[in-house]
């Protein structure tokens, strides 16, 4: 079945239905999703989105545009940051008009809370000094739930088409211009095929390839290894964030709003321990610190009665605090860890969260196709799928959201203006072949392999060996485990073949995208080496800005993954020493 | 330890009506139900049909009917149960697509009839609309509805008339009339104040038993009856 849209987005996050709120009533636009909209995993964003609205105390956007450079380990594109932080508070104040409930202040505006490297300016004695400051806007723990469920409602207003569990297989791209896509109806197996003049991807980020996580099942990454089969590079895709609080031992993320409202971190002695690693901002230091900090103390024998989780303290903040700012972790807490955070302290480690990686954008949202800015006509993306860059190689907690929706929104702009000129064009002879080839290979039946083992095993390994702290013979060996996976994925089974609502032929596509990239997130690690953002190698104890102040982008060739590089935009803000 | 899971299941492509099957697994007393669930599928039976997503409670997809209780699968565990023997069944009241993943087509149609979505008739300021913490906490328990259908797949009053809009519907019709913001009460009350509408709920309160946010739907709907009634005085 072949259906016509001006506009395909895939995605229902913040970034696609920002961008289909942007696009609907000047074009003629069908978001597809693979889990129905409000399923969408920037709904379990807790803690805020950053806009330095001032509403509490003076804040300013350049020091947030510098906490971003800073927090990205410079790595981040400083044009694209200062666009970025420029906008927060505008598209702050749409969302607020759009019906987003924030908590408020006592004067009734939006509230704003401390989140880690957000900082302002303080002068003591005559020494500058920066400080956190109260920048994070916030509804409770619940901030990407309460924007994600107001954006969809955005869209019932303005009748726009979705096609709810609808699964992505490959785009359709020739000639250096993406004509559509195909996907599969995930009720009935059907393969369809998506004919449009835009497409745009806002397929969320690639976390699942770890096994402790903070992502959904469904953050397997598909949208950036489909645009890699396509041919299109990925860019710094070594860089996964790791967040310093998922709840033990299954990674469930515990918000950074915890330490933000004043939450300690506890090691077995019941020593606050980021005095020993940030001394002036402690526990809101940016992430990638906090989590090495976390792991140190882990692997120096300094956990819990030894193993490997540390506290999260918030008993200090009593009941009633809890109840109105945190309630959402207070209840994961109660319910997955046994723990009352009233009482007693949450047993927390560190939880592959976030991909800075990902599809190479310009800060329009146009989809590059190499290194020099050379752009895919009609291919755009946005959010955590994308790599603009804004975020380096740390990003920052809180500016997730608001890259998703700032992109969501420039993106939406970018493809109106594209749309008024693009055309449907004719469609390759033998659209979607390959891709009923492959089901039909996988109904007949004849594989022998086990997805879950596969997955397992790829998951263990990224974990162990291309976490928190990465050296070159863990990750040699990890790439050759890859390669036998990967090899023994060609023979992966089916126990069901039936069409009806088949989940399992679901994981084996989801398992085919996550040997993907896994591979790519391997190979720029092992290039890189340097220290930087959350990429640390321990056989490279240092940031190298003489070799490594570049992108990497990965692409596709008939010999394999070949790396290129790019420099990064800087303004400002020279590299410097990142302290805190 | 070995639990055992009973787990009906139906695949209305080849089925006339829904079988139960049981499925014996070695877990642990921290595993979710829904883990269970996945490792019935993993290692027993890749046909097991169920949804699932974020798997802690945020994003609605996998509510199941849980030893005869509407509940989301990743919100329970294992040791949350006295008896290792545990009944697994589709949400009911709607249609079953494939043993635990129902049809909620019916159930988001009566989420777009309230008009779901900010309803203003002036201009926005520059910055943001005020609201005061007085006004915001009304709306404190409704916003955080994950529209998992729990509540409205519990509702006898659903279950004998399906037409009746049931408790989520009406709660997001709450979330708006009563947030200080929204111009749109008057014509969301048309919808809700209606033959399907609210007065059909007869506090019968499953919505309340079973809502994995712990939103006290019934004293919401009770609010949105006070404002008809005072409306049409």
């Amino acid at each position: 079945m072949i259906h016509k849209h001006d506009l395909i987005i895939v995605g229902a996050g913040l970034a696609g239905l920002r961008a289909a709120v942007e696009t609907s009533g000047y074009s003629d636009v069908a978001v597809i999703s693979k889990v129905f909209p409000t399923r969408s995993h920037s709904g379990a964003a807790q803690g805020g989105i950053a806009a330095a609205l001032g509403n509490e105390e003076p804040d300013s956007t350049e020091w947030h545009i510098f906490d971003t450079v800073k927090g990205s380990d410079y790595l981040g594109d400083q044009d694209a940051i200062t666009l970025m932080v420029n906008e927060a508070p505008e598209v702050i104040y749409e969302l607020e008009h759009m019906g987003v409930p924030f908590s408020r202040t006592k004067d009734g505006k939006i509230a704003q809370r401390q989140f880690g490297g957000h900082t302002k300016e303080v002068i003591k004695d005559g020494v500058s000094k920066r400080v956190p400051v109260l920048r994070a806007c916030y509804a409770a723990d619940r901030t990407g739930h309460v924007i994600l469920h107001t954006l969809y409602e955005q869209c019932v207003k303005r009748n726009v088409h979705f096609y709810s569990e609808y699964f992505i297989l490959s785009l359709i791209i020739e000639n250096n211009t993406c004509k559509g896509l195909v996907a599969y109806n995930i009720k009935d197996c059907q393969i369809h095929i998506f004919h449009a003049k835009a497409v745009m991807f806002g397929t969320g980020g690639y976390g699942r390839a770890y096994k402790v996580t903070s992502n959904a099942y469904a953050n397997s990454g598909d949208g950036v290894a489909i645009a890699f089969r396509a041919g299109i590079p990925l860019e710094d895709m070594e860089f996964v964030q790791f967040h310093p609080t998922g709840l033990y031992p299954i990674g469930i993320l515990v918000t950074e709003g915890a330490r933000g409202e004043g939450g300690t971190l506890l090691n077995k002695g019941g020593e606050r321990f980021m005095k020993n690693y940030a001394p002036t901002v402690m526990e809101l230091a940016p992430r990638d610190m906090v989590t090495r900090s976390i792991q140190t103390e882990i692997n120096e024998g300094r956990g819990i009665d030894g193993k490997d989780y540390v506290h999260l303290d918030l008993t200090h903040l009593g009941a009633a605090k809890l109840k109105e700012r945190l309630p959402e972790i207070t209840g994961f807490a109660k319910t997955y860890a046994g723990v009352d955070p009233v009482v007693q302290p949450i047993p927390i480690l560190p939880t592959a969260h976030y991909s800075m990686g990902g599809i190479p954008t310009n800060v329009y949202g146009n989809v590059l196709a190499d290194e020099k800015g050379k752009i895919i006509k009609g291919f755009f993306a946005a959010g955590e799928c994308a790599c603009v860059s804004v975020h380096g190689a740390n990003r920052l907690g809180t500016n997730s959201l608001l890259d998703a929706v700032v992109h969501g929104r420039r993106t939406g702009k970018t493809m109106n203006e594209f749309l008024k000129t693009a055309e449907l064009l004719p469609l390759p002879s033998d659209v979607g072949e390959k891709d009923k080839a492959y089901f039909t290979k996988l109904f007949a039946g004849k594989g022998t392999e086990n997805t879950d083992n596969i997955r397992n095993t790829l998951k263990l390994g990224m974990t162990a060996k291309c976490g928190v702290f990465r050296n070159e013979t863990d990750l040699k060996n990890l790439l050759g485990t890859i390669h036998e996976l990967r090899e023994r994925f060609k023979n992966v089974g089916l126990m069901y073949s039936g069409t009806n609502f088949n989940t399992e032929l679901m994981e084996v596509i989801e398992l085919g995208n996550l040997l993907e990239y896994s591979e790519i997130i391997i190979l720029g690690a092992i290039e890189r080496k340097e220290c930087r953002g959350a990429h640390w190698r321990t056989d490279f104890p240092k940031r190298d800005d003489v070799n490594w102040l570049k992108h990497t982008f990965a692409f596709k060739t008939d010999k394999g993954v070949k790396l290129k590089y790019k420099p990064v935009t800087i303004l400002n803000y020279q590299p410097q020493e990142r302290k805190y | 330890m070995k639990i055992t899971l009973s787990i009906n299941r139906f695949d209305p492509a080849v089925e006339t009506k829904p079988h139960r099957e049981e499925y014996t697994i070695d877990v642990e007393p921290t595993y979710r139900i829904l883990d269970c669930l996945d490792k019935v599928k993993w290692e027993i039976d890749g046909g097991l049909a169920y949804r699932r997503s974020c798997s802690h409670g945020i994003c609605g997809s996998d509510a199941v009917m849980i030893n005869g209780v509407n509940q989301l699968a990743c919100q329970i565990l294992v040791k949350d149960f006295k008896k290792n023997y545990i009944k697994i069944d589709p949400i009911p009241a709607l249609p079953v697509i494939k043993d635990l993943v129902v049809d909620m087509d019916s159930f988001f149609d009566k989420y777009d009839i309230v008009k779901p979505y900010l309803i203003t008739k002036t201009a926005p300021p520059p910055k943001e609309r005020y609201q005061s913490q007085e006004d915001r906490a009304l709306i404190d328990e409704a916003v955080n509805c994950i529209l998992c259908g729990a509540c409205s797949a519990s509702c006898p009053s659903l279950w004998s008339n399906d037409s009746y809009l049931g408790p989520a519907a009406l709660l997001k019709a709450y979330r708006y009339i009563f947030d200080s913001r929204d111009d749109g009460a008057e014509e969301r009350l048309d919808v809700v104040d209606s033959n399907d509408g609210l007065w059909r709920c007869h506090t019968i309160m499953n919505c309340i038993e079973v809502c994995p946010k712990d939103i006290n739907i019934t004293w919401h709907l009770s609010q949105l009856k006070k404002r008809c009634t005072s409306r049409e005085l």
